[in-house]
């Protein structure tokens, strides 16, 4: 109980501690047969190494660390892509900083920059349009990243570059949905999956019914989480409540933020900007199907897909993992990072070969950064 | 980048674009207030709002906005959040290599 005391509130969490290690038994969790439960959002990841939370529940609670980090799925051959934008003469190539160390094929976004390309990294695409209108004769591409949280951003901002007719701007769009990987994860058969705790901020945007199909198709819980300790447990309880009481459903847990419908404004934007597309590649996963989305046909003029013929527009070429780098197994829980024989050898934040070690969301930096005692497996 | 951060609301700035001014833990930060404008721009001045790249997406409460400002705190994140605010501002004087060299 260490690490209890540094929570803003230790008594509650120590309460809802209590309840968990209560459910755990009632529902025979052991070490060696364990309640697994995903954490989809890589937020939650880094909350729950920053706060030791897979230390403190009841030993038969394991944490499968899930896809929800969008700079940790992005392929290499999307980041060759943006360097290849970059390289055009005339381009400002925008980018939010958290993409700017990953790696790719040939270099990361950083690299480029020191090579002499004008990347720029900007706080929120505003910005980049703001770039653009104060630089009429370059090209301004913003590179949109990201799930449902970050997408209504980029959606709003084509809109506002549509009415304003500034032409020179426009999205290499790599936005992605978290339902799609989510159903490929409960499709695989070596996935053993007993619950989910489901993204905050995501949510916020999409509402909870996007993960109707976890309960109703696959007889799994979900509570949707805020990013507080107390709010990861209370919805691991919640989790546990379900599966002891042989229910699924989709629990919301931070619904003070989340609306149950979501941000009508911001869905209504990305229902007007982007389509599915029928497929995106994803880092460690493959390509999944509708996982990905493209500006629509009315906003062809704003795509820099479209405008610098490169990734979907054209044929794209596949672009193989770096030798010994385990990205794909840890994203999919199916090892833990230290199982990667590249762990803090060939691949450390300051020198990163996969881009789980980049972000501060991706699991391999999370026990990277709160490394030592608490990230060591439990001893046999 | 995926988790919001929470600010207030100082004032208008430009109603056509609906933007505002926000203050981020003392960072001043021009913010879309777009997601949330389903009431008159006027009534979100004072209040907080939770920031996503630049955009105001959901309406909070002073108390939620101080516990999820101490969650980030505790993650490093708002830090984070403030310096790419930051770094952001840096991308417009910074100079176009570029063009210099055309
Ligand atoms: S240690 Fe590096 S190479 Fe190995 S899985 Fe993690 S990010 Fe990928």
């Amino acid at each position: 109980m260490r690490y209890v005391e540094e929570f803003r509130d230790p008594k509650a969490a120590k309460g809802v501690l209590a309840a968990i290690a209560r459910v755990a038994d009632e529902i025979g969790a052991t070490r060696d047969a364990p309640v697994r439960i995903m954490e989809i959002c890589g937020g939650h990841t880094h909350a729950i190494f920053r706060y030791g939370l897979d230390k403190l529940v009841h030993e038969g609670i394991e944490f499968i660390h899930g896809p929800g980090c969008p700079v940790c799925v992005l392929p290499m051959s999307r980041v060759d892509e943006c360097v290849e934008i970059a390289e055009r003469p005339g381009v400002i190539f925008t980018t939010f900083g958290d993409a700017m160390r990953v790696p790719g094929s040939r270099k990361s976004l950083m690299q480029a920059k020191a090579d002499g390309c004008d990347i720029r990294m900007v706080y929120s695409p505003l910005d980049a349009l703001e770039l653009a209108r104060r630089n009429p004769d370059r090209e301004v591409v913003f590179f949109g990243l990201g799930f449902e949280t970050t997408t209504p951003s980029t959606a709003l901002t084509l809109q506002q570059a549509a009415r304003e007719e500034i032409g020179s701007f426009s999205v290499f769009c790599n936005h992605i949905t978290v339902p799609p990987p989510i159903k490929a994860l409960l499709d695989d058969p070596h996935m053993q999956l007993d619950g989910f705790v489901g993204p905050g901020h995501v949510s916020m945007v999409i509402g909870i019914h996007p993960y109707d199909f976890i309960a109703r198709d696959y007889g799994k819980p979900i509570a949707v989480a805020g990013f507080e300790p107390l709010d990861l447990l209370q919805s691991v309880l919640m989790v546990l409540e379900q599966i002891r009481d042989g229910r699924a459903e989709v629990e919301n847990q931070y619904a003070r933020v989340v609306p149950e419908h979501g941000n009508p404004v911001s869905l209504a934007a990305i229902a007007d900007v982007y389509e599915e597309r029928p497929s995106f590649e994803w880092r460690g996963l493959g390509e999944i199907d509708a996982s990905g989305l493209r500006i629509r046909e009315a906003y062809r003029a704003w795509d820099a897909e479209e405008k610098f013929g490169i990734g979907y527009a054209v044929g794209r070429k596949k672009v193989e993992e770096p030798e010994g780098c385990a990205c794909g197994a840890v994203m999919t829980g199916r090892i833990k990072p230290t199982a990667c024989p590249q762990f803090g050898r060939g691949c450390r934040p300051d020198m990163p070969l996969g881009a789980l070690m980049v972000s501060s969301e991706g699991a391999c930096a999370a026990y990277w950064t709160y490394g030592g005692a608490r990230v060591v497996e439990p001893a046999e | 980048m995926c988790l919001g951060i929470p600010g207030q609301i100082t004032e208008i700035t430009d109603p056509s674009r609906l933007m505002a001014m926000a203050d981020v833990s003392g960072v001043k930060r021009e913010v879309s207030l777009a997601p949330v404008a389903d009431r008159p721009l006027e009534a979100l001045v004072g209040e907080w709002v939770l920031i996503h790249v630049g955009f105001a997406m959901a309406v909070i409460d002073e108390h939620e906005a101080a516990e999820t400002l101490e969650a980030l705190r505790g993650l490093g994140e708002a830090q984070e959040a403030l310096e790419a605010m930051e770094e952001g501002a840096r991308a417009f004087d910074e100079p176009a290599k570029v063009e210099a060299a055309q």
